[in-house]
């Protein structure tokens, strides 16, 4: 028997002959040790070994025999934190979490040589949600947070409350669990992109040992829906099923085996014979539309629109009497990429029957209240018999604003009656999981001479891939803001949703406003060309100022109203950061062109459609508060948030407070945590319940001692009434005398909603023979009202900023001509890296919002969508060409560039 | 990841207690590549560390690195200050997509044997003249230079069960003067072409290795250092386009435009 000190605990144990150490350690409950990519490529997993770090995922296990293993769960030796865990704290350097322990493990190996080089230290982590800002910090020792005072909860860069879990390894993650008599599930997917299945052979998969049970399209509800979540399903089109017998795209299910170990669910899925028959395949969002395409979905003779799956058209004014009036017109077509979210976390769920004989779904989610209302659907069973929860997520981006890893092991749990679980490969998430939709946007533009916007029709064709949810919704949000942002009497547009052969879009980051302010904020600058105009002033010019009306291509009343109005003071700042400098200069050469550009983004604080959440607080016996919300945290800092609001209204610490989300059993309903409503619905409902709780207080406060209510008032942990203080301790055990209960419970809906602006500026370098771009000065200005709190609000902007920059500079899904992808892998499929990710400074418009809970805005969504615009902008700035196709990698540009000099 | 596949592992210390090749064995070294795939072919790792083999070893005539030395070791290895060109070792090593984590764990000849276009240690031991050893499952060892050791994209002269025993950078080589040039499409990224040169004291023996950029490592020797226009005319009747690597790191135009440009900075470099 092999032996394994693993943080000073001693294991005899002998781990399968091909397993890796990382899944061997987190077989021995050792769950600080994640899998991000199971490759080698984030180095989520990294241990020590006899002292030296390494990637966990590609360390055969039995050469840790007779080693000494330390995970992060082992860094504090003697019980007081590392230095490196206290400065990770202290930056906060981290959000959702699950990157942090790989990071800690591989910095406290550095040497000087390597903290004075950290792009090159850390080329071997990756971070998805700071932007790497944060972590600089910890390694520059810079501490971020402001301590916890009664009273000062508002505005206050309070450390997040799970900050000790998740620098320890003890924060529980989706797959952090060991669960009895646990059966593994793994999916078959199709290899091709359109394919009728005629018949699966089943018999050799379940001959092998520990295969369980093998379920195909027969085997399934024949019921129809969308793993899209909204609170309205209905704005999704129900396409899919559990497994159909038809796949339209590359990484399809087509069948799921259930096992008693992962490596027998893997070679029951190779086991299966599977006949396809081949359908035609379409992958072309342009030639779909056309007549003869191959069409992806039966459609009844009502709504048959071949695979068009929405259309979005409307004009105000007269847009051909606007170009009439132009005395400049630009005109051109755009397009933007697909892009996987990359969160850390793959998907996963475990799914089983409690002892209260209902069904539990642990999961990674960003909607867990809809994904229980749709599993229930789905399978027929009543939803009070259902419990969906998260414990701790790591990452969203709008990833998992999707039902796609809950279905299958809930399915195969009642069937079987025993625990089950699915975890995600990386592979998986870039093959089958949802990503960006790919937009293509025609944009046509003209101005008067003092550059007045006259007229905009803009052209959208969105590839929404093998199934529609999100479709409309992203074309929507595409049709939308980024038009409103302007005041123009005639407008024009219309937006085509597709279905191809591709991966299904969904929800991600910015959500269709992305794509078509890609498109838009450089048709501004190359109108602003035209007329001879600064960006600067062109925008200023045009950009919607309360009393406007802010409509895109519809003339409908909108809820959308200016709660506060700072797209003035944004553009101001990054004008003046930019003119002012931050000292880095060009490097030197002729070779290198040098270029700033800008561009501004609108948002509407919330989704159109329907969004709810409700909020539950109550006094404890202790005198501290619990406070319940159904908002997902998943490195958003929502759960930190929320609490600072309630700390704020109630007068006391966070600490004080404490808090579960995201629990279909132990929360209030939530519609889910996207489309910016964190803060703006989930906050409210905070901010009601707490103010609840508050007026519960005194009120009984009063009626205790009778002195009058205008007389009693709350003071952190104690309640005055008159003269005489009453702990609230104390004042809970009279209560509860008197069968008291101090809970309340409020809730809150999504309207109206307000609007806030990002500004981003860039100033960069392009090597005219190489192509590579260098950003020098990265400047982000966000109108996002009174940050609750200032430290995890630049953070948010800090990482939607990084993930702009990647769109625009870094990441590149290729597929074949088959529909297949070529780079299913991190190392090929790159995303930022630190060394990667500019540094930038980011600002906040001096704005308190009036509509907004406790003057805050939304903050975490918009930061991405002026990224890769002003990144655009500057290239033309700097070259004189327009690229105005993503991304914008080196042998992408180097011919034009080549060319032109 | 787990390789759920592998049914056995053998830990031999000489060729002669691997036995018999056959179709699911796998040579194990650093493990960083194998353990990043899925490898469902494979059911038996055959572990070369066990092997126990020296490291590195300095003589008079060159370095001899074994096929199991992990980069870490030779990044840690302090040369004789007569090998100008070991300046190479840690600008080959840093050309890495792959972290100094990686390092620990990775070798020099699992890096070879891979057999990648953007293979730093490829590009490395090509450009300072290496001979691999490799030890065939019958059969005396033979000795194959670098450059001509790796066929392709993944492809190299292994034969069915052959071992890379070892890889000799001779002294002569390693004497010369020496400047490297890489491009990524992404900062540190994986090369889309790394471009190395060796030169003679005296300015002759000038010997440039494109790797990365083209399927394999190739090579152009020039007695007397070349002119600016006899290295680009040189580069140009060498490697048409289709002579170019093309893949998710670099399209094949963008590795012909930008190859020549690496040239001429070495070339002017060691003028």
């Amino acid at each position: 028997m092999s032996r394994y000190d693993v943080n000073g605990r001693l294991y005899a144990a002998e781990p399968q002959p091909g397993e890796c150490l990382r899944s061997f350690l987190r077989s021995l409950d050792v769950f600080g040790v994640k899998k991000g990519c199971d490759a080698g490529d984030c180095g989520a997993c990294t241990v020590h070994i006899d002292g030296k770090p390494f990637h966990s995922c590609l360390v055969p296990a039995f050469r840790g025999d007779g080693c000494k293993i330390t995970t992060i769960e082992g860094l504090a030796e003697t019980g007081e934190w590392h230095p490196m865990q206290k400065a990770f704290h202290d930056a906060q350097a981290f959000q959702c979490g699950f990157c942090a322990a790989g990071m800690i493990m591989t910095a406290v190996t550095f040497t000087d040589a390597q903290r004075a080089d950290l792009p090159h230290a850390l080329k071997g982590n990756l971070c998805r949600c700071t932007g790497y800002r944060s972590i600089n910090d910890a390694l520059h020792g810079t501490c971020n947070i402001e301590p916890d005072v009664a009273g000062n909860a508002l505005g206050a860069s309070l450390a997040n409350p799970f900050t000790s879990e998740i620098l320890t390894g003890r924060a529980r993650y989706t797959m952090d669990i060991a669960v009895a008599n646990l059966l593994h599930l793994k999916v078959l997917r199709s290899p091709h992109a359109h394919a009728r299945i005629t018949g699966i052979d089943r018999s050799q998969a379940l001959s092998i040992p520990g295969v369980v049970a093998v379920y195909t399209w027969e085997d399934v509800p024949k019921r129809l829906f969308s793993s899209a979540l909204h609170e309205d399903h209905l704005v999704d089109p129900d396409d899919m099923m559990l497994l159909d017998d038809v796949v339209r795209f590359v990484g399809q299910r087509v069948a799921a085996v259930v096992a008693e170990t992962e490596a027998a669910a893997e070679a029951g899925c190779r086991a299966l014979e599977v006949e396809y028959e081949i359908l035609p395949a379409v992958f072309d969002p342009v030639v779909a539309m056309q007549p003869g395409a191959p069409q992806l979905h039966a459609k009844d003779h009502l709504s048959n629109s071949g695979n068009i799956f929405c259309t979005l058209a409307g004009e105000i004014g007269d847009v051909a009497q606007g170009f009439a009036e132009a005395f400049a017109i630009h005109e051109q077509t755009y397009s933007t990429t697909r892009a996987q979210h990359v969160h850390l976390e793959t998907h996963g769920s475990i799914a089983w029957k409690g002892a209260d004989n209902r069904w539990h779904v642990r999961t990674s989610s960003q909607a867990p209240f809809a994904a229980q209302k749709k599993l229930a659907y789905v399978m027929g069973i009543p939803a009070r018999d259902l419990h969906v929860f998260t414990e701790r997520v790591g990452g969203g981006f709008g990833g998992k604003q999707e039902m796609v890893s809950e279905d299958l092991v809930l399915f195969a749990t009642i069937k079987l009656n025993r625990p089950v679980s699915w975890e995600w490969t990386r592979e998986e998430e870039f093959i089958a999981a949802t990503t960006r939709h790919q937009m293509t946007t025609k944009v046509k533009i003209g101005a008067r001479k003092d550059g007045t916007i006259t007229a905009m029709d803009v052209e959208v064709v969105s590839n929404t891939g093998a199934y529609g949810g999100h479709g409309s919704e992203t074309l929507g949000a595409a049709m939308a803001s980024p038009i409103a942002a302007y005041r123009c009497k005639n407008k024009k547009g219309i937006g085509h949703a597709v279905y191809t052969n591709m991966t299904p879009a969904g929800g991600f980051r910015g959500y269709g406003a992305s794509q078509t302010t890609f498109a838009i904020e450089q048709a501004i600058d190359e109108l602003a060309v035209l007329l001879g105009i600064d960006p600067f002033a062109m925008r200023r010019r045009n950009v919607v100022m309360p009393g406007d009306n802010i409509e895109s291509i519809w003339q409908e009343p909108s809820d959308a109203s200016f709660g506060s109005h700072g797209i003035d003071e944004c553009l101001d700042i990054v004008e003046r950061e930019l003119a002012k400098g931050n000292g880095i200069v060009k490097p030197e050469g002729a070779d290198w062109l040098e270029g700033q550009g800008v561009a501004l983004a609108m948002l509407e604080c919330g989704p159109p459609t329907e969004h709810r959440s409700g909020a539950e607080m109550r006094l404890l016996p202790n005198g501290t508060y619990h406070l319940a919300c159904g908002s997902t945290e998943m490195g958003n800092g929502i759960t930190t948030a929320h609490k600072q609001i309630a700390a704020h209204i109630l007068g006391t610490r966070i600490e004080d407070i404490d808090i579960i989300n995201a629990d279909t059993d132990r929360t209030p309903y939530d519609t889910g945590t996207f489309a910016s409503t964190g803060t703006v619905v989930g906050g409210k409902a905070v901010h009601l319940a707490a103010e609840a709780m508050m007026a519960d207080i005194l009120a009984f406060a009063s009626r205790h001692t009778g002195v009058a209510l205008d007389q009693c008032r709350l003071d952190n942990d104690a309640v005055f009434c008159g003269n005489r203080r009453l702990s609230l301790s104390e004042l809970h055990a009279a209560g509860t005398a008197v069968d008291h209960r101090f809970s309340v419970n409020r809730r809150a809906y999504l309207s109206p909603r307000t609007i806030a602006f990002n500004v981003q500026g860039v100033r960069l370098a392009v090597q005219r023979v190489t192509g590579e771009i260098r950003v020098l000065h990265s400047v982000h200005a966000a109108d996002i009202g009174k940050p609750i709190n200032p430290m995890q609000c630049r953070g948010q902007l800090d990482g939607a900023v990084a993930m702009g920059y990647g769109w625009a500079l870094i990441e590149n899904m290729v597929h074949d001509d088959a529909g297949r992808m070529v780079n299913p892998q991190l190392r090929n499929c790159r995303i930022p890296s630190f060394a990667d990710t500019p540094h930038t400074d980011v600002f906040f418009a001096n704005t308190i919002d009036a509509i907004g809970p406790l003057g805050a805005k939304s903050q975490g969504e918009c930061g991405i969508n002026p990224v890769a615009p002003a990144v655009a902008n500057a290239i033309a700035n700097a070259t004189g060409l327009r690229f105005a196709h993503l991304p914008f990698t080196p042998d992408r540009l180097f011919a034009r560039l080549a060319a032109h000099s | 990841m787990n390789l759920n596949t592998i049914t056995e592992l053998k830990r031999p210390s000489s060729l002669a207690d691997i036995g018999v090749w056959r179709d699911g064995y796998s040579f194990l070294a650093g493990g960083t590549w194998l353990f990043s795939e899925p490898q469902v072919a494979v059911d038996t790792l055959i572990d070369l560390e066990s092997m126990g083999w020296t490291s590195l070893s300095a003589t008079e005539s060159g370095l001899e690195i074994a096929a199991t030395c992990r980069v870490a070791e030779l990044h840690a290895f302090v040369t004789p200050p007569a090998w100008q060109a070991a300046s190479l070792f840690h600008d080959c090593i840093n050309a890495f997509l792959m972290s100094f984590k990686i390092w620990n764990a990775a070798t020099i000849g699992g890096n070879i044997c891979m057999s990648l276009p953007a293979g730093a240690m490829i590009s490395l031991t090509a450009a300072l003249e290496g001979v691999c050893t490799l030890w065939p499952q019958n059969g005396p060892p033979r000795e194959v230079s670098v450059v001509d050791f790796v066929t392709g994209d993944h492809q190299n002269v292994l034969q069915h069960g052959e071992l890379m025993r070892s890889i000799h950078l001779p002294a002569s080589a390693l004497a010369k003067r020496a400047a490297m040039r890489q491009v990524s499409l992404t900062q540190l990224g994986r090369s889309a072409a790394l471009v190395l040169a060796t030169v003679a004291e005296d300015g002759s023996d000038f010997l440039l290795t494109v790797t990365a950029a083209t399927p394999r490592p190739i090579q152009l020797r020039f007695t007397a250092f070349p002119t600016t226009d006899e290295l680009r005319h040189a580069l140009d009747r060498r490697l048409p386009l289709d002579a170019y690597f093309q893949d998710v790191h670099g399209s094949a135009a963008y590795r012909q435009h930008i190859t020549p440009y690496l040239a001429e900075q070495i070339r002017a470099e060691l003028a």
